[in-house]
């Protein structure tokens, strides 16, 4: 797929471990200090669509998965983060990139406690604002009787 | 001298399945911010859907919304089925088709109803919700209910459409193309409806696409992207339909995107009816290999985004779900700033959030914090903005 080879083009430093799930499922890893670099590559250059970021607790750390999608090609491409800290996750924000990314992140903050650093709004975006500190509900390692 | 009024809007109403809280900071008539308030409904979805096995969670992402209740399952047994690449019979990819365009149908005429609620055109919202009636009709003849019809099930459906249903529903569609007919005029035919939607809480196609808008919301700002085009789903790629695109992204584009959108899926409908092959509904899927898969569906209000990641086991371990809405929403911070007060009601209700919560509506005075106006005094505030251009438009 031509678009894959242009992305793979542009993130040849700072992507690496391809994954082809299927030809429209693509995944690639990253080291957290080059989210800023490859979501303006992929948004701003490459006219990426972003779709979301899913945050997932693994017992290594905290993974961010950033998908972008390329709907000219129906292409989604996912980009895996691992955020080693547990006690005090933090990657840049990419929301002053592009507004689009604001609520994902108020809600990852919220949710699983990373700290998105140059966020413009960082609030409660689902949990109400008295919500307790330090409790992070899609946390696994903080709740009793948790897989 | 103006003085800053905040209106706060929401967040509870009945017709509205997700409540949400929009406070309006207003000088004289004109909206000049909003803030978005949301959670009201937050059950913990992503949460609940890791402690239930593989088919539970079919059944529990249904119910994530009321309207679109059929493109949450939709997404996630296509994420399960990315995770190990499995096939999943025709004739079940036909069904889910035409389940998902016939809640298309439903969905976009209780849209266009309420649309005509807020603008004063009460005709316009009674005839399209008693054309909305036969459409859950069929569902309820094919499913056994009206809404939540539980036919999605990882490898395939859980219901065959009977051959005696095909007449019924072939009949119901034919029915329901002189009612589109008749919307269709009412709509792009009407000075009034042009003079009063034309222009109005515009998002451009350099914000659609800076908010990563989705769906209708993004369409109407010529943002060409359709997900059942892109990267098809069910029998998408197997008959013929256009995407509806238009350029100014006012609220008169969002509607006659919505409008021309029920005509390709009632070809969509008619054309699975006659390709659909006779056959198995069911691949009979055992096991869920380790792995992460992503699924999309293009629901009535655009992309619906799954992904599931799972170790092997009968449950997800991680299960990330993505609205189309949680997208459009955050556009009314451009789209509805800079209108006026009477503008709002339609404005925040044409990204179509299954929203209409303005019977909750407040005008509060900032300075004494008195209420100045109910939800109702909106509603007829942007009546009568449409009765002011029926009459100027008369002489």
């Amino acid at each position: 797929m031509l678009v894959l080879e242009r992305v793979k083009e542009k993130l040849a430093n700072k992507a690496f471990d391809w994954y082809e799930h299927t030809p429209r499922r693509v995944y690639f890893k990253m080291d957290p200090k080059d989210i800023k670099h490859v979501a303006n590559a992929l948004f701003k250059d490459l006219g990426f669509r972003f779709i979301i970021a899913t945050g997932c607790d693994t017992p290594e750390g905290i993974e961010i998965l950033y998908h972008f999608g390329y709907d000219k090609a129906g292409l989604i491409v996912s980009g895996r983060t691992l955020l080693k800290d547990k006690k005090k996750p933090e990657i840049d924000s990419i929301a002053p990139l592009f507004v689009g990314a604001e609520w994902i992140e108020r809600e990852m903050w919220e949710l699983l406690g990373i700290n998105f650093i140059g966020h413009p709004n960082l609030k409660h975006l689902l949990l109400i604002d008295e919500w307790p500190k330090g409790d992070y509900p899609l946390r696994h390692d903080l709740k009793e009787g948790s897989k | 001298m103006s003085k800053k009024v905040i209106i706060p809007i929401g967040p509870y109403h009945p017709l509205q399945e997700e409540p949400e809280f929009f406070r309006l900071f207003v000088e004289g008539e004109k909206v000049v911010d909003i803030d978005i308030v949301l959670g009201y409904m937050h059950r913990g979805i992503e949460e609940l859907a890791e402690h239930k096995h593989y088919d539970q969670v079919a059944f529990l992402v249904e119910r994530i919304c009321g309207i679109c209740s059929n493109s949450h399952p939709f997404a996630y047994v296509n994420a399960v089925e990315n995770i190990g690449k499995m096939e999943v019979p025709e004739r079940a990819l036909y069904i889910r088709t035409i389940i998902a365009e016939l809640e298309r149908l439903h969905s976009h005429l209780l849209w266009l109803g309420l649309a005509g609620h807020f603008i004063g055109y009460n005709t316009v919202w009674m005839w399209s919700w008693r054309y909305r009636e036969p459409v859950l009709d069929c569902f309820e003849m094919i499913t056994g209910n009206r809404q939540h019809y539980g036919m999605m099930k990882i490898g395939g459906v859980r219901r065959d459409i009977k051959d005696e249903d095909v007449p019924v529903l072939k009949k119901t569609l034919d029915e329901l193309v002189p009612a589109l007919d008749m919307f269709k005029g009412a709509v792009m035919d009407d000075p009034v409806i042009q003079a009063r939607l034309k222009g109005v809480g515009v998002l451009t196609r350099k914000q659609a696409i800076e908010w990563c808008a989705v769906g209708p919301t993004a369409r109407a700002s010529g943002v060409d992207i359709d997900i059942r085009r892109d990267d098809p789903y069910g029998a998408y790629d197997k008959v013929d339909w256009n995407v509806i695109v238009e350029k100014d992204g006012d609220i008169f584009s969002k509607t006659v995107v919505r409008i021309l959108e029920m005509y390709e899926s009632v070809g969509i409908i008619r054309q699975c009816l006659d390709r659909m092959p006779k056959g198995e509904i069911d691949a009979n899927v055992k096991d869920i290999p380790p792995g992460e898969g992503i699924g999309r569906v293009e629901a009535p209000r655009g992309e619906c985004f799954h992904y599931v990641k799972s170790d092997g086991t009968n449950r997800p371990l991680r299960h990330k779900i993505r609205a189309p809405s949680y997208m459009n929403v955050a556009t009314n911070k451009v789209a509805a700033v800079g209108q006026t007060i009477s503008d709002t009601t339609i404005t925040l209700a044409a990204v179509d959030p299954c929203y209409c919560c303005t019977e909750r509506v407040m005008v509060v005075d900032k300075k004494t914090n008195g209420k100045i106006m109910d939800g109702l005094d909106l509603v007829r505030l942007s009546q009568e903005k449409t009765e002011k251009i029926k009459k100027a438009l008369k002489q």
